[in-house]
């Protein structure tokens, strides 16, 4: 009897906590809206401010759902900002000197980008180097070849060669209101969804997260883990590259001094919406919404006319007492 | 011994009298005592899991019993901590050297109570007195300034022990100190271990090694399952002697077996050498079979079981698994039949954080839906089927293994095997850590994966298995082989071997004595 009791006790927490894990994140997130909306004026909840929250998280957003992949295998990539910058000067030296499409230089430069990212993942396994240190070194290299290939100068690029690609992250004109967002952010939200996808439904995305949580027993069970690895690292690459796209798109020029400082941006998002440095943890809803509060404040202190620093100090007690409470969320549970 | 009587009674130096210890449900110690007096060496022997190191955690602090009292020196003694049982002079030597290799000898001798003036250390003192505790040991490679790392591991043994010389120690307790160590450090250590005596040292020495305990000990106690089972003089008791104290216990009913075949050889081992360990080892293992490798903690079968799966590389010699020749990797191994359980079941066997159906499917992830695709409720289904057939205590195949007892974790990592359905299962310490009914309900697994009846239809499975505990591998195996530091020895029929003669050979006896 008394057993019973416990048992359906902890079958009811059980539950709570399954849910609140998944769905917490979102509620969090909500519930911070109508709290900031009470205090802000009415702008701030108009549908064109959550339009500009939702373009706004596009260039984090999209380079969050790579380093989420990373952060859960249990590594770390800094080189997503400089990799940013870089795809951003690729894409506007091929459209400008390479003579391409815009498709074409859209994909060289996410290509290039995945390219490093496929780098840093050999040396990460191949020298067996932690990827701090790598991706630390790629940071600077980047950044360098970035600076190189624009000889320390924006790449402009004739507006005319740009047909689509300043669109992606820009409000909508009135004849196209019926998309709701644009391009950029649906983009964002069909790839969270197939990120999201890959983690829990195929074997890569399964192995990431035991490698996260036990390399040991990943090796022992036979994963290919520097293999797995790599390809991890390959696919932030190519995210960051995404990232760099709408980044592209919304400066219409190559700009290799953009972005800088932009992975720890990224690196938040991932930690506010439950991601371990520990590895084994995260996920892509959690990620989004990481994103979206970064944004949301950011945009909410805009509103009420605060000052840049008072934002950024925000910012950053939000980052502690997010990451302070997931813990305490897990203390529970274990 | 003559002068000990002349001298009146000697000083009783340690003294531990009617320590008890319980963890949950199990008695690690009851009613255990020892004494020990000044320039004496007390041989502490036992089995793996007797409860030698509780009594040594005790000792030092970190485990506090639940009854007891101790005594230094005569006077009351219960440390709170092994900080304050260091400061009382009883200092301990662990088989896992616990140095801090990046530092110079005489940091790590004088770490925790360097000589400071305002927070600055005085590199003066700090040389002087690691030389007095090192000049002793007479030993070339002990210089101050060497690096730790660069030592050799009897020479780093040789830093802990003058470490604990170096805060004055009354009370030195070594723990398995040779097992790592070549012959001649063990002379040399012997040596030490003679002059620290005369300097009025009382010395705890554990071993499971009986003819070091006899050149080195003057008295020697034996625990078994907690209990001290008998004390005596070293000159006065013979090596049979005290391993039948050691061994004393009754089979437990508690082993099925059922009628076996034996069929075609599926692994055969050839003078297989590892980086260290193991040293050399042969072997053939027959389908339908079970064949078990006694031997003592460290003696290098873990390492055996690794390098034939790859996870530990092999140095030489020949390994054959089913048609497949050579070394290979642990995912061409899991692809061509063989599966491994680790001994370390939080640390390497199980992804505790994750969930029960994804640690069962880990190694295998195919077949669980169509383009690398892997559908979770394929997943569940195949796990909930032998949460159902193991008996594993879960809630579901979602929940995390973490929340799981020992029993059913090592139920779950065993589920891992049976799920890829291996022919060649290599078992290190199944039953580790797990309660009774946990392990008897392996024990019938094991019976029915070598007769073949776990699965209709399909021709049995092998098994390789490593244990410490000597009744189960005698209950639970066909055959038997024993490893004594990195060596396998003869494989033989379970009719020919007892606890006995398998603990003379673990412990480097020759049997014919």
């Amino acid at each position: 009897m008394n057993s019973e009791l416990r048992t359906l006790n902890f079958e009811l927490r059980y539950s709570y906590w399954r849910w609140s894990s998944a769905l917490g994140p979102l509620l969090a997130l909500l519930v911070l809206f109508v709290v900031l909306a009470l205090f802000a004026p009415a702008s701030f909840r108009s549908p064109r401010n959550i339009e500009l929250i939702a373009r706004q998280t596009g260039i984090v957003g999209m380079a969050a759902l790579g380093m989420t992949l990373v952060i859960i295998s249990g590594g770390i990539d800094l080189s997503v900002g400089s990799v940013v910058a870089l795809s951003t000067v690729v894409i506007a030296w091929l459209l400008e000197y390479g003579r391409v499409g815009p498709l074409m230089a859209a994909l060289g430069g996410i290509g290039a980008a995945a390219a490093f990212g496929l780098t840093s993942g050999l040396l990460i396994t191949r020298l067996r180097v932690v990827p701090f240190i790598v991706t630390l070194g790629m940071m600077l290299i980047a950044r360098g070849a970035a600076k190189g290939i624009g000889h320390e100068q924006k790449i402009n690029v004739e507006p005319i060669r740009l047909e689509w690609l300043d669109k992606l992250l820009a409000s909508l004109p009135k004849e196209q209101r019926w998309m709701l967002l644009p391009f950029g952010v649906w983009l964002l939200i069909i790839l969270a969804a197939v990120m999201a996808a890959m983690l829990r439904y195929t074997r890569l995305g399964r192995h990431t997260f035991a490698i996260g949580s036990n390399e040991q027993t990943a090796r022992l069970c036979g994963v290919a883990v520097e293999r797995v690895k790599v390809m991890v690292y390959t696919i932030g690459g190519a995210f960051a590259g995404l990232g760099g796209l709408l980044q592209f798109s919304r400066l219409t020029v190559g700009d290799p001094t953009v972005a800088q400082g932009l992975e720890l941006d990224v690196i938040a998002a991932v930690v506010i919406g439950g991601g371990s440095l520990a590895g084994g943890e995260g996920s892509i809803l959690g990620t989004i919404v990481g994103a979206l509060i970064m944004t949301v404040i950011a945009s909410w202190c805009t509103h009420i006319h605060l000052p840049n620093w008072v934002q950024e100090i925000i910012t950053g007690v939000i980052i502690v007492v997010a990451v302070a409470l997931d813990r305490l969320r897990h203390r529970r549970t274990v | 011994m003559a002068e000990r009587i002349d001298s009146n009674q000697p000083a009783v130096r340690l003294q531990m009298r009617g320590i008890c210890k319980r963890f949950g449900a199990t008695v690690a110690l009851d009613d255990v005592g020892i004494e020990v007096a000044a320039g004496e060496v007390l041989a502490l022997v036992g089995e793996n899991g007797a409860g030698k190191s509780t009594l040594m955690k005790v000792l030092s602090g970190a485990v506090k019993p639940d009854a007891g009292q101790m005594w230094l020196d005569g006077v009351s003694y219960l440390p709170a901590n092994p900080l304050e049982a260091r400061r009382a002079g009883v200092a301990m030597i662990y088989q896992e050297l616990s140095l801090t290799p990046h530092l110079s000898v005489q940091e790590n001798i004088m770490l925790g109570m360097e000589p400071s003036l305002l927070g600055v250390v005085r590199w003066k003192q700090v040389r002087q007195r690691a030389i007095e505790a090192i000049k002793e040991f007479d030993n070339p490679e002990l210089t101050p300034e060497a690096r730790v790392r660069k030592l050799s591991v009897g020479s780093q043994q040789l830093v802990e022990i003058a470490r604990a010389l170096a805060i004055g120690c009354r009370v030195l307790v070594l723990d398995e100190p040779t097992s790592s160590l070549t012959q001649q450090d063990v002379d040399r250590l012997f040596e030490i271990i003679g002059r620290l005596k005369r300097q009025g040292k009382a010395i705890v020495y554990i071993s499971h090694f009986i003819e070091e305990v006899k050149r080195v000990a003057d008295r020697v106690t034996v625990l078994r399952d907690g209990k001290v089972a008998g004390s005596s003089d070293v000159a006065n008791i013979t090596t049979h002697q005290i391993i039948a104290l050691m061994v004393g216990r009754e089979v437990e009913e508690l082993y099925p077996r059922s009628v076996r075949q034996e069929g075609e050889v599926v692994l055969e081992i050839e003078n297989l050498a590892g980086v260290e360990k193991p040293r050399s080892a042969s072997l053939q293992l027959r389908r339908g079979e079970v064949l078990g490798i006694a031997g003592l903690v460290g003696a290098g079968r873990t390492e055996l079981l690794r390098s034939v799966f790859g996870l530990d590389p092999v140095r030489q010699g020949q390994i054959r698994l089913g048609v497949y020749t050579g070394p290979a990797s642990p995912v061409r191994r899991w692809m061509q039949g063989a599966g491994f359980l680790s001994e370390d079941r939080k640390g390497e066997g199980l992804a505790v954080s994750l969930s029960v159906a994804d640690n069962v499917t880990l190694s295998k992830l195919k077949g669980f839906g169509p383009l690398g695709i892997v559908l979770p409720s394929r997943q569940d289904r195949a796990t909930q089927r032998w949460i159902e057939q193991l008996g594993i205590r879960c809630r579901g195949p979602r929940q995390s293994v973490l929340s799981l007892s020992g029993g059913n974790q090592q139920k779950v990592a065993l589920a891992r095997l049976l799920e890829h359905d291996v022919d060649v299962l290599l078992l290190d310490e199944p039953t580790r850590g797990i309660d009774v009914a946990a392990k008897a309900m392996i024990y019938r697994l094991i019976d029915s994966l070598a007769t073949g009846s776990s699965a209709e239809g399909r021709p049995p499975k092998a098994v390789l298995m490593v244990s410490s505990y000597l009744p189960e591998l005698l209950g639970v195996c066909d055959r038997v082989a024993v490893m004594c530091r990195g060596r396998l020895g003869p494989t033989r029929h379970i009719e020919e071997v007892d606890e006995h003669k398998l603990m003379l050979e673990a412990v480097g006896q020759d049997t014919n004595i």
